[in-house]
């Protein structure tokens, strides 16, 4: 979707705001939404690039004002009435609707250790052939579509050069839409910064996406 | 379902934000207003709800506040750092398959988030960014401070990444090459810094004291100790 949170060569957002000693959470009610959003991941009811996208569909101006976490609590809302673990009623009335059994939940303070480190889950240990290798040169498709996309509107169409083969991962066009994992090959793909923005850029830079197999054309 | 889900998150948002606006509360309608109008309400109130479903255990919620707020933070990072500088055998394994030399000091299991660790050198500076959302390496250096997470950092680094590291005050050198790396997929960067000239006496804990936050996403160099202050 080529929304606000595509926001990469933008320009004009004004300077970067640097808060020294900056605490972990600027206010208890980030930290519980934080640790439900954790917690109720644990469901497996959704999954992190459905997360994002929840994010994405915000309307742009709400996107640009409201805090980091206040995004959040709206994509939990989001996510969970949409997928079943609360109905909207619920959340009005900030009770269970009547006769509803009471679950066990399946995150419990034991586990938590063991959970973080394995926290993404996007990485697929199954036999994919890769379409490309290292070295090779590419060309980043040139594709709009109106759902979720890791591909940033600023690679669109651009040619660049594969680094290195980081293995199979989910593909998020069509995982954040519940319509499968797709695995395919993620790669680094490595651009001159001139190929990106013309000859105001440094002759040495380039930039570096990661991009499945399905954003790449060969070149 | 794109217009639902739209509208949802409308009534979710625009409650948050009457919460900010304490006159729009007043005005805003009735119908809308999905949870308390206090963003502190409305989570708590969230909160007691999916603990009375048995959706989340309130203890689980305690342990992940404090483990991101007290146990997973930079410091995590600073050791592998510290541990690259002085072990020539470790950082080649750090930069062969990070996964499997960070899983050493328990940040992350191998078969877990994805780590590629990117090394500083007189000649090539590697900076970190998602223009995407905020992806960042939580296992390494915890949540990411706002700043990350922010439009300006987000747009710009991409496009003028000197500019944005000028801001930090870091101004590079026209001939060092500067690589930014856009975490579009699952893969999480660490940048390694650059030891700092005059540490060849510190220990490896008193060299990871130094390394901060900033140097391993790319946007500042490591100091030198302050003179007097380390042995």
């Amino acid at each position: 979707m080529n929304g606000i949170h595509d926001m990469g060569g933008m320009q004009d957002m004004g300077p970067i705001q640097y808060e020294k000693g900056e605490p972990v959470f600027h206010a208890q009610w980030e930290s519980r939404v934080f640790a439900m959003f954790a917690a109720t991941g644990a469901w497996r009811k959704w999954n992190l690039d459905a997360f994002r996208h929840t994010r994405e569909v915000l309307p742009p101006d709400d996107y640009l004002r409201v805090s980091y976490y206040q995004q959040w609590f709206s994509g939990l809302l989001n996510l969970l009435v949409r997928r079943g673990l609360v109905t909207a009623a619920e959340i009005e009335s900030g009770a269970p609707a009547p006769g509803t059994a009471k679950a066990t939940p399946p995150l419990t303070p034991d586990k938590i250790p063991a959970a973080l480190p394995n926290r993404i889950h996007a990485h697929r240990d199954v036999q994919v052939s890769p379409r490309f290798q290292a070295g090779q040169r590419v060309r980043a498709r040139n594709i709009n579509p109106v759902g979720h996309t890791r591909l940033p509107r600023y690679a669109r169409g651009k040619f660049g050069m594969v680094d290195r083969n980081h293995g199979v991962f989910v593909f998020p066009d069509t995982n954040a839409h519940f319509l499968g994992e797709k695995p395919q090959h993620v790669y680094s793909v490595r651009f001159a910064a001139r190929e990106l923005w013309g000859q105001q850029a440094s002759q040495k830079d380039s930039v570096y996406l990661d991009m499945w197999d399905d954003y790449l054309d060969p070149a | 379902m794109t217009t639902n889900r739209r509208d949802f998150l409308t009534a979710a948002v625009t409650a948050a934000g009457a919460a900010m606006t304490p006159e729009s509360h007043h005005t805003h309608d009735h119908d809308h207003q999905v949870v308390p109008s206090d963003p502190a309400l409305r989570v708590k109130a969230l909160e007691s709800l999916l603990v009375e479903k048995g959706l989340v255990d309130r203890a689980a919620l305690d342990a992940l506040v404090d483990t991101y707020e007290h146990k997973i933070g930079p410091r995590n990072g600073a050791r592998v750092v510290a541990r690259a500088w002085v072990d020539p055998a470790y950082k080649s394994r750090l930069l062969a398959d990070a996964n499997d030399a960070i899983a050493e000091f328990g940040y992350v299991s191998r078969q877990g988030d994805r780590m590629v660790v990117l090394e500083n050198t007189p000649k090539v500076h590697n900076m970190i960014v998602c223009t995407l959302c905020s992806c960042y390496p939580w296992a390494v250096l915890g949540l990411p401070p706002v700043w990350y997470k922010s439009a300006p950092y987000r747009s710009r680094s991409v496009i003028d990444p000197r500019g944005v590291l000028g801001e930090f005050g870091l101004d590079l050198l026209a001939d060092v090459e500067v690589r930014v790396w856009d975490s579009t997929a699952e893969l999480r960067y660490l940048v390694l810094p650059e030891r700092p000239a005059g540490t060849e006496h510190l220990s490896e804990e008193q060299l990871a004291a130094l390394v901060t936050r900033d140097s391993m996403v790319g946007v500042a160099k490591v100091s030198p100790p302050q003179p007097g202050v380390s042995s």
